[in-house]
């Protein structure tokens, strides 16, 4: 508790909300500015190289829309949300990793399989298209 | 850390006033879980448009549809609506009052604004006969994107329900509580919103 050096004045309200515990969730005006500096690169440089079409490569384009993504998605958790591996002693990152592990396996579960059955369905023949319903 | 508190009752009584905030800590920590379980809504949501998502039933594809200048102009909306809820959230732990209600009426006026393009989107796409009905793609496209925005509008509607809350009761504890919950929540919709304009916006006109 020494560590805060609180004006008298604001005494009460101070120190009902900086309990213990608290460590990491709280932001700084810095903090707040270097991640929505972060946000407006990560944001913008998609943009451009989509829309202006840097590469021709459409695979690489979309590897680094996505690679950005991920980045700024970070960013945002460290800058804005304030996770730390501290905050919560622990407990809001084991939930992070367990949701991103479940995320992990309904986004790469869900493509997988159907992209099995759309490649292992019996090809339409125009004759099989003209009576479908 | 109850056998220090049993020893120690007398001499230290610092204990006891730690232990009383640990409520509030958990709000927290529940409130995140909340937001995890909500990810894996929008997570089934995704993957539902990663299946779908080219299947165009004949009709127009994400090139032919979006317009991505209108799709940038939301984004920053949004972005700039996650910093000015900082700034509020700054301006509260400074108490003071008037500056978190300017910001947090900033912050509301900026997800209106966001809210408000993305029904314009939706009202040209439907103008143009591409509905939700028109193919799997637009489906998808519509309930991924629908359920952020009504994410957001709830998101507004408990803006302005804290926005009379402090300017009646001030900043209590208990409101301090719930503007923290905003933020999580508020923070959390630009992070859903990141993997939408990415992975539906720039993807499908990528092709």
């Amino acid at each position: 508790m020494s560590s805060h050096p609180h004006a008298p004045a604001h005494e009460d309200a101070a120190d009902a909300h900086h309990g213990h515990g608290h460590e990491a969730g709280h932001g700084s005006l810095k903090g707040y500015m270097i991640g929505f500096g972060l946000s407006v690169i990560l944001t913008a440089v998609p943009f451009i190289l989509v829309m202006a079409g840097t590469f021709d490569s459409k695979l690489l384009t979309a590897f680094l829309v996505m690679a950005l993504a991920v980045v700024q998605i970070i960013v945002h958790m460290v800058y804005f949300l304030h996770m730390s591996p501290r905050s919560e002693g622990g407990w809001t990152m084991m939930a992070l990793i367990f949701t991103l592990v479940i995320v992990g396996i309904t986004l790469a579960g869900s493509l997988w399989v159907m992209h099995h059955l759309n490649a292992n369905m019996m090809p339409m023949s125009p004759e099989m298209m003209k009576n479908m319903p | 850390m109850a056998h220090d508190i049993q020893t120690q009752a007398g001499e230290k009584p610092v204990f006891y006033l730690t232990e009383d905030h640990h409520p509030e800590g958990s709000t927290n920590l529940g409130f995140w879980l909340y937001l995890m379980s909500d990810c894996l809504i929008f997570a089934v949501l995704f993957a539902t448009h990663g299946v779908l998502g080219r299947n165009y039933a004949a009709g127009p594809s994400p090139a032919d549809l979006f317009d991505l200048p209108l799709v940038a102009i939301n984004t920053a909306m949004l972005l700039f609506s996650s910093i000015t809820y900082g700034f509020a959230m700054l301006q509260m732990e400074r108490n003071a009052k008037a500056e978190t209600l300017f910001w947090l009426a900033i912050t509301g006026l900026f997800g209106l604004a966001f809210l408000g393009l993305e029904l314009y989107e939706f009202a040209h796409l439907i103008n143009e006969g591409a509905g939700p009905t028109r193919s799997a793609f637009l489906s998808s496209f519509f309930t991924l994107v629908g359920t952020h925005g009504l994410h957001v509008t709830f998101g507004i509607i408990w803006l302005v329900t804290l926005m009379v809350q402090v300017s009646k009761r001030g900043l209590i504890p208990e409101n301090r509580r719930r503007l923290m919950c905003l933020s999580m929540f508020w923070h959390f919709l630009d992070v859903i919103w990141i993997g939408v304009f990415s992975f539906v916006y720039l993807m499908g006109v990528l092709g």
